[in-house]
Formats: C-alpha cells, sequence, structure tokens
C-alpha cells in the first residue's frame, strides 16, 4: 500500500527511523515499573535500538541468524526484535510459559544462536536445556533480579548492551556503520517467525517478511483509521501473530503508542489507567472481565444490584441499536443516555474501555451472548478471523455490520475461495512464505495458484459474511452418516458462563457426547449462593445439583442444534462432567487454550467407553502434573447422564448459530 | 555446656561475611509469675546468617523473640546488639535500632491498602514533623517520594504489584503474610525476626516465601532470625539452628549437626522414661 509503494521504509527498522524523525516527541513506548509510568518516545525508543543493535553486533550478532526473544511483554523485549532486524537477523519470539521441552524445540528448530529473555525464571529455563542447543552462544536478559552471582560470560544484561553499544557509537564511523547495516535491509527479508502453537503435532514456523508484516498492519490500520494518536496495551503472548501485528506492527507502522503493564495480574487495572483505544483479546479475556463483574455485583446492595440489572436489560434491548446508528423510539434513548451515565459509562471505565474506539476478539469463537453485552453497553466490538499464515487478518466486520455468529467480510486485499469440502482458503500480499525448514508441509498448505488452506471448514450466508464451523479435518460424520462438527458443538456449550470447556466425541460413533469442564469462579459462586458444600474442584464438579444445572444447558444447545440445516444429528445424546480442569501442562489443552481432542480421548480412555456402553458411571485415574514440574495421580468416579434429544426441524435457510 | 557456642568450640568454618556477632543473648531467664518461660539460655546471630530457632510448642520460642525486640523485659541475663548492651528495651527502640519483625498472626492494619501499610514501616525513617506532613508540600512531599520509591522496590521484590491498592484484609492468607514482611523490609532492618512465616501456608506459597527469605537475605544482606515448625524449611533455609525445649536451650549447631542430635531427637518424637 502507500507507504510501500513509495519505496522508502520497507523494514521496521527504517520505519523506526521515520518516526523517530516525523514524530520524535510522541510516545513510543510506556512500562509501568516501580509504580510509575516509564516512557519513551519514538526518538529514545529509535536511540535506544541503534545502540542496542551496535551491542548485539559486538557480541557477534550477523545477518540471517535467529534470535530467540522470551518472556512477558517488555519493552526491551520488542526492542530486540527491532534491533536483531537491524542487523538483517530474525527475530523467533516463543511462548514465555512453555515448559522446558516445549522450547528446547523451537529453539533447536529456530537454529537460535542468541536469546533475549525476561529474567531469572527465563534464564533459568533456558540454561535447563542448553545441553540441547549447542548453536545458543549467547543470552540477555531483561531484569537481572536474582542473577548477580551467575556466570556472566556468555550471559549480559540488556541494559549494558545497550550501554556499551551508545558508547560505541559515539564514534561517527561507526554511526554511519551501523546505519548501513539498516539500509541494507529490504522489504522481502525475512522479518520474523512465529511458531504456532500447532493443535497436532510439533509446532510450525511460519515466516514472514518485512513486506507480510508491514503489509498486514497496514490493512487493519487502514480498516479501522488507526493513528499516532492510538493507545495500545501490549499483554497477549509475543509469540503470537495478534501480539506481534498490533502491538509490535501497527504500533511502528502507524505510530501509536504501545503500553507494558507490570505484570499478567495489573492486565486489567494497568489498563484504566492508561485508558486504551485499541484493544484485541480472545474471547476469554472478555469472558473473565464479564464473570468478575457479575459475581461482584451478587454482592452489592439490593438498590445497585437492581439498578445494574434493570439498566442491562435496556442495554440489551437497545444498546446495539444504538451503537450500530439505527433508529430507536426516544423513549428509550433517553433511557439508555440515563443508563450510560448510571450505570454503562462507570462500567466501562472499570472495564478500563471508556476510550476505545474499536476492540477486537478472535482466536475462538466469542458467545454471542457475551458479544452483545459489550456491544450494548457501547463497546464497539468485532470479530476477525486470521492465522498466522496470513499474516492474521483473513475476515473483519465492517462497522455497521456486525454479528456475533460470524467473522466479517474478507479483508481489504484478500481473496477467499471455498473447496469441495468447504475448506476456506485465501490469498493475500501478507499471506507467509512458508514454514521453516519445512518444504513437503509448505507444499501442503499451499496451492499451486498461491492461495493458503487455512484447514477450517465455513460457508458464506446470504449477506456474504464467513461463518466458520470447525477445523475442516474435525468435522466429522457419525457413522449415521451425519455431520458431526465437534467445536462447533463445544463452543456452543462453552458459551454458558458455567461451562469452562467442552470436549465433543462422536466421530465414526452412534451418536455425539460430550465431557464438560465446570468454570470454578461461576459455578462456586453459585454454590456460595445456593448453600452447596465443596471442598474441591472435583467434588463440585461430581454434585447431582451441578449435573442438573449442566443437563439444563445440554438440553437448550440440543432445541438450537436440532432446528439448524445438517447440524440437527449432532445432538448430544450422554455426557459427563470431568473431575479435573483440562490444563496445557498436562498436555490437554495447547498454549493457546484450545482442546487436544484425540489426547485427550486416549487419556480418558475409559470415560469415553462410558460414554458410549451405556454405564452410569466410571473409574478413572490421571496423572497430572503441577506448576514446578512435580506429578501427582488424580482418581475418580466420574457420573454419566443421559440428555434429551429433539426431532430435527431445520428451517430451509442456513440459520443463525447462537446457543441460547 | 558442650552445645553452647559449637562454632568457637568446634571450628566449624564460619561462611565468608558472617562472623560478626550481630546480637548476642547471654543467660537470659524469663519467668512470668511462677511460670518459667526461658530459663538461661545463651546464644548469639551473626551478621548475615539466617538463623532458625526451633522446637516444640511452648518451648518458649515466641517469648524469646519477644525479649530480642523488647518487648519482654527478662529479669536476668543480658542481651547485646551491635556490640552494645541493652537494659530497659522497648520495641520502638529496638525498631529504631534497625530490628523488625513480622508476627505469628497477621497484625496488618486490615482497612488500609497494602501501599499504606508498607509505608507504615517507613514512620520511624520519616523525618519531617506532622505538621508538615498533613500540609503534604514542599520538603515532606519530596520525602514522601523517596519513601515511596523505597516501597515500591519492595513491593516488585515480594511481587505484589497487583494488591497494592487493595485493603488488606481482603486479601488471601498468604498475600497478608507478604504484605507484613514487606513492611518489616520497608524499615530496612539490621535484623529482621519473622515468627512463623510459613504458618498456615500451602506448599506453593510455603516455596515463593522461602525464596524471598532467601533473596532478603542475600539480595539486602539482611540477618534474619526465624521461628518455624516446618522441619524441611528450617533445613533448607537456615545457616545455624538453635533449639529450645521447655525453656531451656538443648541444642545448637547448623542444621545437619542438630539433625543428628539425640536430645533432639528425643524432644521431637518423644522418649520412653
Amino acid at each position: 500500500m502507500a507507504s510501500i509503494a513509495a519505496g522508502q521504509a520497507d523494514t521496521f527498522p527504517k520505519l523506526l527511523m521515520r518516526n523517530a524523525r516525523e514524530r520524535g516527541q510522541r510516545t513510543a513506548f510506556r512500562h509501568k515499573d516501580l509504580g510509575i509510568w516509564q516512557s519513551w518516545t519514538w526518538a529514545e525508543t529509535a536511540e535506544q535500538i541503534r545502540a542496542y543493535a551496535r551491542g548485539l553486533q559486538d557480541l557477534g550478532l550477523k545477518r540471517g541468524d535467529k534470535v530467540a526473544i522470551i518472556g512477558y511483554n517488555r519493552p526491551r523485549l520488542y526492542w530486540s526484535m527491532c534491533a536483531a532486524q537491524w542487523l538483517g537477523a530474525v527475530p523467533v519470539p516463543v511462548y514465555a510459559d512453555s515448559v522446558a521441552e516445549e522450547m528446547a524445540y523451537v529453539l533447536d528448530h529456530a537454529e537460535a544462536v542468541f536469546a533475549c529473555v525476561q529474567d531469572q525464571e527465563q534464564v533459568d529455563k533456558v540454561l535447563s536445556i542448553a545441553d540441547r542447543l549447542p548453536r545458543l552462544r549467547q543470552m540477555l536478559y531483561d531484569e537481572p533480579r536474582g542473577l548477580r552471582d551467575y556466570d556472566h560470560g556468555k550471559l549480559h544484561d540488556i541494559g549494558d548492551v545497550i550501554a556499551s553499544g551508545a558508547k560505541a557509537l559515539k564514534d561517527g564511523a561507526a554511526g554511519e556503520a551501523i546505519d548501513r547495516e539498516m539500509e541494507q535491509g529490504a522489504g522481502s527479508d525475512l522479518a520474523i517467525i512465529l511458531y504456532t502453537s500447532g493443535t497436532t503435532g510439533r509446532p510450525k514456523g511460519v515466516m514472514l517478511s518485512h513486506f507480510n508484516v508491514i503489509t498486514a498492519a497496514e490493512i487493519g490500520c487502514q480498516f479501522d483509521g488507526l493513528n499516532e494518536q492510538d493507545e495500545v496495551i501490549a499483554y497477549l503472548p509475543i509469540a503470537w501473530v495478534g501480539d506481534h501485528v498490533f502491538s509490535y506492527a501497527q504500533a511502528i507502522v502507524a505510530g501509536f503508542c504501545v503500553n507494558c503493564p507490570e505484570g499478567p495480574e495489573t492486565v486489567i487495572e494497568d489498563r484504566r489507567e492508561v485508558g486504551t483505544t485499541y484493544a484485541f483479546a480472545p474471547p476469554r479475556v472478555f469472558e473473565n472481565m464479564l464473570t468478575i463483574t457479575m459475581v461482584r455485583m451478587e454482592d452489592a446492595g439490593p438498590l445497585m444490584r437492581r439498578m445494574f440489572h434493570y439498566f442491562l436489560g435496556v442495554a440489551k434491548q437497545h444498546g446495539e441499536k444504538i451503537l450500530n446508528g439505527e433508529p430507536v423510539p426516544l423513549g428509550a434513548l433517553l433511557l439508555y443516555k440515563l443508563g450510560d451515565m448510571l450505570i454503562y459509562a462507570p462500567l466501562r471505565n472499570r472495564f478500563g474501555l471508556t476510550k476505545i474506539k474499536v476492540g477486537y476478539t478472535a482466536g475462538e469463537a466469542i458467545g454471542p451472548e457475551l458479544f452483545k453485552f459489550y456491544r450494548s453497553i457501547g463497546v464497539n466490538l468485532k470479530q476477525l478471523y486470521g492465522q498466522t499464515e496470513a499474516g492474521i487478518y483473513i475476515t473483519m466486520q465492517p462497522n455497521g455490520e456486525i454479528r456475533a455468529d460470524t467473522v466479517g467480510r474478507p479483508a481489504p486485499m484478500v481473496e477467499i475461495r471455498l473447496d469441495e469440502n468447504g475448506e476456506v482458503l485465501y490469498r493475500s500480499p501478507s499471506i507467509f512464505g512458508g514454514y521453516f525448514k519445512d518444504p513437503e508441509k509448505t507444499a501442503e498448505t499451499m496451492t499451486a495458484d498461491g492461495y493458503v488452506r487455512s484447514g477450517d471448514a465455513g460457508f458464506f450466508d446470504e449477506t456474504g459474511h464467513l461463518k466458520i464451523i470447525d477445523r475442516a479435518k474435525d468435522v466429522g460424520k457419525l457413522n449415521s452418516g451425519e455431520l458431526f462438527p465437534p467445536k462447533y458443538i463445544e463452543n456452543k456449550l462453552k458459551f454458558y458462563p458455567n461451562i469452562k470447556e467442552a470436549v465433543a466425541f462422536g466421530q465414526g460413533r452412534g451418536y455425539a457426547t460430550v465431557a464438560v469442564n465446570i468454570d470454578l469462579t461461576a459455578v462456586g459462586n453459585w454454590a456460595e449462593r445456593n448453600n452447596v458444600v465443596y471442598a474441591s474442584y472435583q467434588e463440585l464438579a461430581g454434585h447431582d445439583l451441578v449435573y442438573d444445572m449442566v443437563a439444563r444447558h445440554i438440553d437448550e444447545v440440543n432445541r438450537s442444534l436440532a432446528a439448524e440445516p445438517m447440524m440437527g444429528g449432532a445432538q448430544i445424546k450422554r455426557f459427563l462432567i470431568l473431575h479435573k480442569e483440562l490444563d496445557a501442562d498436562d498436555g490437554e489443552l495447547t498454549r493457546t487454550q484450545k482442546v487436544r481432542r484425540g489426547f485427550i480421548a486416549e487419556r480418558y480412555a475409559p470415560l469415553v467407553a462410558a460414554l458410549y456402553d451405556g454405564s452410569e458411571a466410571a473409574d478413572i485415574s490421571t496423572e497430572v502434573t503441577f506448576e514446578d514440574g512435580r506429578k501427582g495421580v488424580i482418581s475418580a468416579r466420574v457420573k454419566v447422564r443421559d440428555a434429551k434429544t429433539y426431532p430435527v426441524t431445520a428451517p430451509e435457510r442456513p440459520a443463525a448459530a447462537r446457543a441460547a | 555446656m558442650m552445645n553452647a557456642e559449637p562454632l568457637n568450640v568446634t571450628g566449624t568454618p564460619i561462611p565468608a561475611g558472617k562472623g560478626e556477632v550481630l546480637l548476642s543473648v547471654q543467660n537470659v531467664s524469663l519467668r512470668f509469675g511462677g511460670v518459667k518461660a526461658i530459663s538461661d539460655v545463651s546464644f548469639d546471630i551473626r551478621k548475615g546468617e539466617v538463623r532458625a530457632i526451633i522446637g516444640p510448642n511452648g518451648a518458649g520460642k515466641t517469648s524469646m523473640l519477644n525479649c530480642i525486640n523488647g518487648f519482654y523485659q527478662p529479669q536476668e541475663g543480658q542481651i547485646t546488639f551491635k556490640g552494645v548492651r541493652r537494659d530497659k528495651m522497648k520495641p520502638h527502640r529496638a525498631a529504631a535500632a534497625g530490628i523488625a519483625r513480622t508476627f505469628q498472626n497477621v497484625a496488618l492494619f486490615k482497612g488500609m491498602s497494602t501501599l499504606d501499610n508498607i509505608m507504615t514501616g517507613r514512620t520511624l525513617k520519616m523525618k519531617r514533623g506532622f505538621f508538615w506532613q498533613a500540609l503534604r508540600h514542599g520538603p515532606a512531599m519530596n520525602e514522601e517520594i523517596e519513601h515511596r520509591k523505597v516501597v515500591e522496590d519492595i513491593i516488585d521484590f515480594l511481587q505484589i504489584e497487583h494488591i497494592r491498592k487493595l485493603p488488606v484484609g481482603k486479601l488471601p492468607y498468604g498475600l497478608q503474610k507478604r504484605v507484613e514482611l514487606g513492611r518489616a523490609l520497608a524499615m530496612e532492618p539490621e535484623l529482621l525476626l519473622l515468627d512463623e512465616p510459613m504458618a498456615g501456608m500451602n506448599l506453593e506459597e510455603k516455596e515463593d516465601m522461602c525464596r524471598f527469605i532467601l533473596d532478603v537475605n542475600n539480595q539486602f544482606g539482611t540477618t534474619i532470625a526465624l521461628i518455624e515448625h516446618d522441619m524441611g524449611v528450617v533445613m533448607d533455609l537456615s545457616d545455624r539452628v538453635v533449639v529450645l525445649e521447655y525453656g531451656r536451650k538443648i541444642a545448637d549447631g547448623t542444621p545437619d549437626e542438630v539433625k543428628r542430635d539425640q536430645k533432639v531427637i528425643d524432644a521431637y518424637l518423644g522418649v520412653a522414661h
């Protein structure tokens, strides 16, 4: 687009220098540290990164080398990416919470020679796998705490590296030399390798060029009119394409400010202090905020509670229409304005969404109730559908065309095609250049005419919006031949606040069944209010009243499935509530919190068998991994229940996929 | 008196930087009416070490701590801190001299925020009088900013940023303990007395607390005396251990020495008479 066509700044370091020239005094990064928002302008940031690049060069970093970036969102880790790119090296962000085994695989596969990490925890983790990483030469850290007594032969404080680089750059010739390094970079250079979390198999390294990422960033910036006035908060994993595009690429392209919170627990509070104008979050973040609010409201005084529920009712009825600019009766408008003063504005303030211009949710399907709730109180929440391979954007929802059950129209410059199995294929200038060191997988994913197989099955509805059903290979069939879309069923269940996770079974079997995880916050609160006594998750999960509650939800899901075309056969016949929460540490979820269905079916084989042999209960014992890596065993007797199914009454045209 | 000064007697090498005696307790006895809480106990705490005081229930551990920080006056014996013998000691004077403590049952201001609670630990360091403080202007303001910096360092150190502004009464117990440790640290003490810092905590909280205690000792060089029941914790954390039973000292030495001591084994496991 425009700026690329202009030909000047075709890499991120060049864009950074452009920002330093054109908006040098505007704030580029903020980080809340020791209770204060420390900030850096674009000019300061550019100076730091330039010196950092020189420091890295002195440590021996060369063009084409790979640099692992591991940690929580910190300005200096983002700078590490840019400083590496300055030298033509390739940053490889890694999920900070991945266990040593996963990290070893990614670092080894990426051939990382440097690692820039956040703190002692990450240093220790990398050191513990160092013997499997013969290529790793240097490690840099951001927070020195606890690292004083470590051997600093190959370990460096990022601050020291920047300082020594700055010292070296005092010499004019050195300055020119480092600037030449930057000038050598080209838009077609590999900018970053993002490892996908991998619902199946080993993570794959998605290679994106500067051109790809800049294009993706521009698509988003133009679509929603982002500019240097905007503010975002960076709190999602830096290894995720969403964070990379939103908190790094778009910030540098549009010149807006990235705010790094103190820590994962302070995000809501920090967001409130900053007043971000642009937000991006997976549904569970929005869900969490709402759950916390609802739980707190239960403890509020009766007057407050009544007012809260009354005005939420008003918002539910008229809020979305007002946001969409549709006409509403004058009385309703006035009532909504009153509600805005009393309830909605304070609520938005609580959520830190007072100044929000546009918010996106992606990564998973969002519950329609949840989605509508935020929109009804005046938050312009939208959905997008994206993939790492696409440089993120595939479809987006334009203003005024926002619906809970679709993911929107094709994003600008993106072409979409559906193949005969319903799989979504896309093509755009921002799509990736292939998987790192994996031509076979690349060939499987890319078609001859340049389309990428998304692996997701979907269809366009009558308004031209894309609707995603499930992973294409996961859309299975029952042995009756009827369609079985597990994720579709799971999502319908997960939209209930009481249900945290659901896993559907049914591929090649007579009927569909589910295993459910309850949400401890929501159900725990319900238990407290209803005098249900429990000592542990396991005990609560096995409680008869909890089973009754889940049975009601499943009943509603079955009703809605019966009313949809092609989905009626997939109604849930039997269900159970799992005795433990599914956990990424046990390999049951991916790091982005998606269920690994196959693995779960194996691990809980006795339970799955019980779902199909008609028994009332089954015994199970499973090994669990604690946070510190120790293992233990949980045993339980899990009850199985039958659910009611309904005759199929599908209307003629595809109906909205909504639960409840 | 074989065990009285084991390090000197046996010549056990003293860890580097942990030489000088910071506090010494000599022949201290404490009575409440006819009840003898402590009788004729002597031991010392050396600069930079982690010193544990252990013993069965009612052995006089907390009383010992209370004597050290001046809450109780022992009837006999003497306590010397930094080479100065103290007679009539009061808690506030002990605090001013550099002794801070936490309590067995959390003693925080429940309605105040974490930040304010830790800030109270700075009280003794505030130089401006009440008048200036109340005005909150000029020199008092600058002073407050300085103190706030120290407090923020502690909040960062203890990783309690997320509860900075929450009233401590609403916090779970493990976090309250951490805030209390923070308040004690805010005094920048030379000697930190911890009365059962890990009581009532789950395994994870205990491990966190151990980490913090070791970090305090390492990074700030603070000398620590702690009372603890969890033997695993004591053995891992401390450089030297003193064992009390019925107000008397029955052993004193490194964790390994103490673990092997027959009298200690008897006291903890019971013995057939």
